[in-house]
């Protein structure tokens, strides 16, 4: 009879302990459920409060310095090996350099991260040859790429947040497997990797998708074959990027797809469209901007295989469904809206 | 008499442990001792032994092993032999199929090779597993029935792992070894041919699942019930009623106005069980084989209903003029 107990009781602990261990994988409830599509289909996002409560704070957009004037010489004039914001004042100019050391080296020595004290024209500074790329990088994207970013636009902030270096930033994985090449080839998936969402999935699906152009959509046109060749590993690639999206955004699948067809457009919620301008956004970036300054950067700043560090959704998005939750701090500095010319037309025209 | 609610057996009768039926000639002896564990006997039966194990049981053993330890050895060179991070990653780790790239050619052995030689072991050790139960069934004098069942589950497996990559000309539509790997290869199967959810097979599969998890139900409660009345005796029963069969059968006559019998329930719960894997392998050989994108098969029948569009009308930007590619 004792060990009838004993025996009761031990099943009672090990199933308390196993329902404890279980759960320390869950998030607490209770999640917020909105709906997003029509009634019945599964279409709504879920948001766990607490965490969002946590993305909202960390996505705040910092004040803009007060607004100068642009009358007076031009900083193109004033200044020497003034190359792409020449067309601004000299008060403009010194405004949006202020603002760029305080978003993106606050605490990494203010001016001289970039400049020689001894002569701020000089180019010798790494640092100063990307920042000059990455300003007409902003440019780009606020202009050719209306599509993703609409009217809000990016400044430096965006991916920056006050460091040199934006967090979220990606190399190109090493997949070379480990120890011998005898055995244990992971076929660059199979680790609990932060940026398919632990899950087993191709972890670096940005070299062929966000890189090269490698075909992201796996689906078929037709019902029955018709030559489509795309395999059910080729779907588990796109599906790392798409778990990479949806991690970076903070939303579900369903928040751009409707979960019945994902490849079905005529069901999709409009998201879609800008997400997919998104993607070819981060490959032109990386293509046209990062990868050019490859001799640039400086050994540390540079992944194991020697490439520079690229931009993948999360360098802007960092968990919001739109960067610091879609405050515009562009509407502040219309100088990095468009290429200088256009820029100057446009402060003048304010 | 609560004691049917408990979560153990209640009851161990105990007697001589006996060794079985004489075996025919052409059978090895049984292995080891019986014995009686009083522990177990709270789960199942409290004899333990003897065991038939054999040629084909070693031969399936064997064969098991060496499958068992390609993949253990390959997801323990893929964490570079550190058995701390095979540990704490192994529910991630896998042996990979090849790439398809090689279609059904033989790839190197560390893209793929090893992950076919391990098929084929682990085909044989199954194979040989089937044949050893067929044949302890025979000479027991049972029915074959667990073979059967088991071929059921074995066909499944061929489907997943040899019938279908063949017919779609590629090993690496195979399923990988590894536990979350083999989870997100099905969710990516179901992506790639447009939502497995719309494959009819795939549902009837899930319907004898499910169904056969609450046919199990249905039946243990319902025998647990009338054990009072003596309906444990169902092999009895089928042919002499009693008042345990009477009263189950009227309890679901009663709730859904149909009840099964002491011998059709049996039938009921094996058809179900094996028509799981049955549909579902069905389901899966079809699966680019015949149909490449199961949601616009289902709209194009009827399967699916279309839903009114809640969103404004969004054009596939790739169509789009004087879009960036």
């Amino acid at each position: 009879m004792k060990s009838l107990i004993f025996l009761r009781r031990l099943a009672v602990y090990a199933a308390g302990l196993s329902a404890v261990l279980l759960l320390t994988a869950c998030e607490r409830p209770f999640q917020d459920s909105v709906q997003h599509g029509y009634r019945g289909t599964g279409m709504v996002q879920i948001y766990n409060p607490r965490m969002l409560a946590v993305k909202t704070e960390a996505n705040q957009a910092p004040v803009a310095l007060p607004a100068v004037s642009g009358e007076g010489p031009k900083a193109g004039v004033a200044y020497k090996n003034v190359k792409v914001l020449g067309d601004l004042s000299v008060s403009q100019f010194n405004r949006l350099m202020v603002s760029m050391t305080a978003w993106v080296s606050p605490n990494d020595g203010g001016c001289v991260y970039c400049h020689n004290p001894a002569n701020f024209a000089d180019d010798e500074k790494y640092t100063k040859v990307v920042a000059r790329r990455m300003l007409q990088m902003t440019q780009a994207i606020n202009s050719e790429w209306k599509p993703h970013v609409a009217e809000t636009g990016v400044t430096c902030y965006t991916c920056h947040r006050g460091q040199p270096v934006p967090s979220e930033i990606w190399f190109t994985a090493n997949h070379q497997p480990y120890g011998s090449n005898f055995m244990g080839d992971k076929a660059g998936q199979n680790e609990p990797a932060r940026v398919v969402n632990l899950s087993s999935l191709p972890n670096d699906p940005f070299t062929p998708f966000l890189l090269g152009d490698l075909n992201i959509r796996v689906n078929g046109p037709t019902a029955l074959p018709t030559g489509n060749r795309q395999s059910t590993k080729q779907a588990e690639w796109t599906y790392g990027l798409m778990s990479h999206m949806s991690e970076s955004l903070g939303v579900n699948c369903t928040y751009c797809h409707n979960s019945r067809s994902f490849q079905s457009w005529e069901n999709s919620p409009p998201q879609r469209a800008t997400a997919w301008h998104g993607i070819r956004m981060a490959r032109g970036l990386n293509t046209g901007y990062m990868e050019p300054l490859t001799a640039t950067f400086p050994q540390h700043r540079k992944g194991e295989l020697g490439d520079v560090a690229k931009i993948n959704c999360g360098t802007c998005h960092q968990g919001a469904y739109k960067p610091l939750n879609g405050a515009s701090m562009l509407k502040d500095y219309p100088e990095l809206a468009a290429p200088s010319s256009k820029a100057a037309a446009q402060v003048a025209g304010n | 008499m609560a004691d049917y609610l408990n979560l153990f057996t209640t009851v161990q009768a105990s007697g001589p442990v006996h060794n079985g039926v004489a075996l025919g000639p052409g059978n090895s002896p049984r292995t080891g001792q019986p014995g009686i564990s009083w522990l177990l006997g709270k789960l199942g039966n409290a004899q333990i032994g003897p065991i038939y194990l054999g040629g084909l049981g070693l031969a399936s053993l064997i064969c098991g092993l060496i499958a068992f330890n390609i993949i253990g050895m390959n997801m323990l060179a893929s964490v570079n032999y550190d058995p701390v991070q095979f540990v704490r990653q192994l529910f991630w780790l896998a042996l990979e199929p090849p790439p398809p790239e090689y279609g059904l050619s033989w790839p190197p052995l560390n893209q793929g090779g090893w992950f076919l030689i391990c098929g084929i072991f682990l085909t044989a050790s199954v194979l040989l597993w089937w044949v050893r139960i067929y044949r302890r069934a025979i000479q027991l004098g049972l029915g074959t029935h667990v073979a059967w069942a088991f071929a059921a589950a074995l066909w499944l497996m061929f489907v997943l792992g040899f019938f279908r990559p063949i017919l779609m000309g590629s090993w690496g539509e195979a399923v990988p070894y590894g536990i979350f790997p083999h989870l997100d290869w099905t969710a990516a199967l179901s992506i790639r041919y447009g939502n497995l959810f719309y494959n009819p097979f795939h549902a009837l599969s899930i319907v004898f699942l499910y169904g056969s998890v609450l046919l199990f139900a249905m039946h243990g409660a319902t025998i647990l019930a009338v054990t009072r009345f003596g309906g444990e005796r169902e092999i009895e029963q089928i042919v002499d009623r009693g008042t345990a069969s009477e009263r189950a059968g009227l309890f679901w006559r009663w709730t859904m106005g149909f009840n099964a019998s002491m011998e059709s329930i049996h039938r009921w719960a094996w058809w179900f069980a094996v028509l799981c894997p049955i549909t579902g392998g069905i389901g899966i050989l079809l699966t680019g084989t015949v149909v490449d994108n199961w949601y616009l098969w289902a709209i194009k029948h009827g399967v699916a209903p279309p839903y009114p569009n809640v969103f404004p009308p969004v054009i596939d930007p790739a169509l789009s003029l004087g879009v960036k590619p």
